[in-house]
């Protein structure tokens, strides 16, 4: 799975940190299933959660960071003589600056630019740092600093960057590195064996992840060691990401991520705003606060790649995959990061004759950073409608064609068999539910209103693993404190685990409390992404209570003098099973009560070696297209998934609408605007960008979870979640307005302008 | 505007309006006030340095504090006062993060003055708890799921809150109306839905 793994999960191979007693897996649960509120819900809606943009030291100063307004430019000279003797500004930092002069990398360590790097390569590039008495005078203050620019020619298209006159971005030009190829069989001859070929060019664009808190870091010093208060959804992440930049040990660096106003990725890394407020602080003795403004988090936090995919796919007349021919370009902007798409077209679908090419290129624009199942909703979108045309050519039912072409291995290397693949029942349970072929029956057409309906499949790439350790503490009075390491970056982990605690241990759900995402006082968690929090952690935190729990049994087999095995735990209460007579409170055993507590250490069992894990899904919805306006309602989503077993249905069903509602955003209002003749971006606001709101959403949302554990992978039976959410559901709408109007949507945004567009030259065409 | 409380008796206008007036400019002015007309007299100019008194009612209690006339109100809950409920997540009246009841109606705290929003009362999250009790709202968004993140949510119950004191029953399509001001990255709008629907049904049964 190395070369098939994500590009931003480091090359390091996951180990499980220890041995430990690894429980079997559940027969029956009683808690964990269940609909469970979650468990800081309170804080979160009384307004008491203290976030990192909520956080306020005493002696706090305020930073403010100045950027370059060019897509590409040399900075010449920066004069910051006015903006230092500004009221209230104790500290201008630029790159020559004490301490400041560092390099710059990406998250696999390759050091590609500066702290502060003399040439920006696109708009938004940090330039100086200042910190204030207050956040509006650093604000001033960055705007007394006097800039002189070599502005250069830049390319922000990503055909254009190809092309050898292109202005070259880094030394040895824009193409990075070797496309990456996977290849199978002869496409020739699969080709040649195939009745029906379709054949088509598709197109996604750039998004932006845009998390409703923004991006920023409070940083505190005691001495050499170094506080961080940051939004991020891996502090262990931040720590070794500072610690390295900052020449530190680890240990002298703490992150604390409590509360986080959502990342879908983009909070996967330390930001250099987090340095600059380490910095800083350091100069002034002083606590600093850095937030970005919302503009320049569209700019330089990150974003989702647009692509641009040519899929060309061969079938038999029975419905036989023959070949895949699929073609990837897209661009991570001006630094390193993935940009691909072509995993679901090598691997979704059984074929033996699969070629994939994925070609990145350099352009003068922000950065990308994964986001929410990177590559996946992109390549579905052209994967999963050259499958229905498909399906069109072939007279054939989509759902049918994809069932009959279920891979059940990883087309890869060794052929690994999947632990578990449910899609057949995510396609067949979920077009029952949805009622598909009623559905499709259904009389179409209103006059210009017309309905239709599309389905779109996938998997996810990865399915989490080692390494996680979760200690359980039990006190006395049997209350329990659980300590994990993993953000809850609004996903639910909290709650989850705190499930998991109660089930295995007969404790109420409100008498555990949890302390998590610390590097100082919790356990080491991998950051909160890839859909692998639930599969990576939960089997620890079932681990560490059942390590608990073993050794209450052991008490109590002593204090009640019977064999370990006659002994049954419930309702913090210990039974023998074969003498009534015989039980005890957990409070009131003797040896608990002499140690105070018990704890618990839990870690991640290693995955199965010979097999590989993935979560699939399928999400089938129903459109209504104004073919007078070129709007397109959604009237009816459903998504069912195969995520294993089903932890908190609640926040389950939160989970697949909320991704549900982020790929409408791909398919339908979202799109990075660069201007061509600038090179910047022309929409980083909300105004402009579009971000789904209530108002575009389906009228109705169904969850069709399919709850069949997979205890081949893990303890819990547990896949990902996050991520298959919204990878099929712009490829779905694709499907769906096709069905209603005939006309194939190969360029997302399915907005009303390109809609009205495509339905007037459909009638021209006719 | 003109029949607002002034919880200070203090007549309206005065230092705060010249204060405010006379430093943050003519365009804002207009934006925030429509009180600059042709022909009208330019009032003297202040510097943004200066500082002015104003007398803020959150939440039932009266706040009296100094405020450059271009702090927002936003600023001055989190920045000056520590109600950090109310949340910044645009600063420029686009993401209703920061929406809070000025006078009943939602607002976005980040678009008030400071200044502007004297005499008037403010309820921001916290302002619904009674004790430690959530509100009504606050618990259907508990009961439904109605967050993830948790980030935008102040400022979705604030909205929720106003809009159900203007419509007690709101059906489908007014709940969407009403609520599309505030986003929600985390999508979790289906579920928003439903605790506005809870909430509308609770409060009518006294809840």
């Amino acid at each position: 799975m190395d070369k098939e793994s994500p590009y931003w999960i480091d090359g390091s191979v996951p180990e499980t940190p220890g041995t430990g007693e690894y429980p079997d897996p559940w027969k029956k649960t009683t808690i964990v299933g269940t609909r469970v509120p979650r468990v800081d819900a309170y804080e979160r809606v009384s307004g008491t959660a203290v976030y990192p943009h909520d956080v306020s030291l005493p002696e706090m100063l305020h930073g403010a960071i100045l950027r370059c307004p060019h897509a590409h430019a040399n900075v010449l000279k920066i004069d910051t003589s006015k903006a230092e003797k500004m009221p209230g500004v104790l500290a201008v930092l630029t790159g020559e600056s004490p301490g400041a002069d560092m390099p710059w990398y990406s998250r696999r360590g390759q050091f590609t630019s500066k702290l502060f790097d003399t040439r920006c390569r696109h708009e938004g590039e940090e330039i100086a740092v200042v910190a204030a008495e207050t956040p509006l005078q650093a604000v001033d203050a960055i705007r007394a600093i006097e800039v002189e620019y070599e502005v250069l020619p830049f390319v922000v298209d990503d055909e254009a960057a190809l092309e050898p006159s292109a202005p070259a971005i880094h030394e040895g030009g824009n193409i990075i590195g070797e496309p990456s190829v996977r290849e199978r069989g002869d496409l020739a001859a699969g080709f040649a064996e195939a009745d029906v070929v379709v054949e088509r060019t598709y197109s996604t664009k750039c998004e932006i992840h845009a998390p409703m808190e923004p991006h920023g870091s409070v940083a505190k010093w005691d001495g050499n060691r170094l506080t961080i208060w940051d939004t991020t959804q891996g502090v262990y992440s931040v720590q070794e990401g500072l610690a390295r930049a900052m020449s530190l040990p680890l240990a002298n660096v703490r992150v604390i991520g409590h509360y986080m106003g959502g990342g879908f990725g983009s909070k996967l890394e330390v930001g250099k705003y987090t340095v600059y407020a380490a910095l800083m602080a350091k100069t002034t003795g002083r606590p600093v606060k850095i937030f970005m403004p919302r503009e320049d988090c569209f700019l330089a936090t990150g974003n989702r790649p647009g692509n641009k995919m040519t899929v060309k796919i061969g079938a038999k007349k029975d419905g036989t995959l023959t070949a895949i021919d699929y073609k990837s370009l897209g661009s991570p902007g001006a630094y390193p990061a993935g940009a691909g798409s072509g995993s679901l077209a090598a691997y979704l679908y059984t074929c033996a004759n699969v070629r994939t090419e994925d070609t990145t290129v350099y352009t003068n624009a922000g950065k990308a950073r994964p986001m929410r199942a990177p590559g996946f909703p992109q390549g579905a979108w052209a994967l999963e409608q050259a499958m229905d045309e498909l399906a069109q050519k072939l007279d054939v039912d989509p759902i049918e064609l994809r069932l009959q072409n279920i891979a059940t291995e990883l087309q890869a290397e060794e052929n690994r068999p999947y632990t578990s693949n449910q899609l057949a029942e995510c396609l067949r349970k979920g077009a029952a539910e949805f009622g598909w072929d009623e559905a499709r029956k259904r009389v179409q057409s209103d006059g210009h209103l017309r309905r239709g309906v599309g389905v779109a499949a996938c998997f996810w790439g990865y399915g989490g693993g080692p390494p996680s350790t979760v200690i359980v503490k039990l006190f006395s009075d049997g209350s329990v404190n659980l300590n994990m390491g993993a953000s809850d970056i609004g996903t639910g982990t909290k709650t989850w685990a705190a499930m998991i605690v109660a089930e295995e241990l007969g404790v109420a759900v409100n008498q555990i409390q949890i302390e998590h995402a610390d590097t100082a006082t919790t356990q080491y968690a991998t950051s909160s992404g890839g859909s692998k929090t639930v599969p990576s952690d939960s089997p620890a935190v079932r681990a560490a209570a059942y390590a608990v729990k073993v050794q209450l049994m052991r008490m109590a087999a002593e204090q009640l003098e019977v064999d370990v095995s006659d002994l049954e735990l419930r309702d913090l209460k210990i039974s023998s099973q074969s003498d009534s007579e015989k039980s005890i409170e957990v409070t009131g055993l003797e040896k608990l009560g002499r140690q105070g507590l018990v704890i618990g250490t839990g870690y991640r069992d290693p995955n199965p070696e010979d097999k590989i894990t993935f979560p699939f899904a399928a999400q089938f919805c129903e459109v209504e297209v104004n073919t007078h306006t070129g709007e397109v309602r959604l009237l009816h989503f459903l998504g069912a998934h195969d995520s294993g077993r089903v932890l908190n249905r609640l926040t389950y069903d939160n989970q697949v609408f909320g991704g549900i509602v982020m790929g409408v955003g791909l398919g339908m209002t979202e799109e990075r605007v660069l201007d061509r003749q600038t090179g910047k971006m022309a929409n980083a606001n909300f105004h402009d960008y579009k971000v789904p709101t209530m108002k575009d959403i389906a009228v109705e949302h169904s969850c069709v979870p399919i709850d069949i554990p997979d205890n081949e992978f893990n303890t819990t039976g547990t896949k990902g979640l996050g991520e298959p959410a919204t990878i099929p559901t712009a490829a779905a709408i694709a499907n769906a307005v096709y069905d209603a109007i005939g006309i194939r949507v190969t360029d997302s945004p399915i907005n009303p302008v390109q809609m009205a567009r495509l339905i007037a030259e459909q009638r021209k065409e006719a | 505007m003109n029949e607002k409380k002034d919880p200070t008796q203090r007549p309206r206008g005065g230092v705060t309006r010249r204060g405010f007036l006379g430093s943050v400019g003519a365009g804002a002015v207009v934006a925030a006030t429509g009180v600059a007309r042709p022909g009208e007299a330019i009032p003297e100019i202040t510097s943004p340095e200066e500082m002015v008194r104003v007398a803020l009612m959150i939440n039932g209690r009266l706040h009296r504090l100094l405020v450059e006339p271009r702090w927002t109100l936003l600023f001055v809950l989190r920045e000056r006062l520590a109600i950090t409920g109310t949340k910044a997540g645009c600063e420029r009246g686009e993401c209703g993060s920061c929406t809070v009841l000025i006078d009943g109606q939602p607002r976005y705290a980040c678009m008030t003055l400071a200044v502007e929003a004297e005499g008037t009362e403010i309820t921001t999250v916290e302002g619904l708890l009674d004790g430690e009790e959530l509100g009504t709202v606050q618990k259907a968004f508990v009961e439904e799921d109605a967050f993830q993140c948790g980030y935008c949510t102040p400022g979705q119950v604030m909205a929720a809150e106003g809009l159900l004191r203007i419509n007690p029953s709101p059906s489908f399509d007014e709940i969407r109306c009403g609520m599309s001001g505030n986003l929600c990255r985390c999508g979790t709008y289906p579920h928003i839905v439903n605790a506005v629907t809870t909430a509308a049904e609770n409060k009518k049964g006294g809840q």
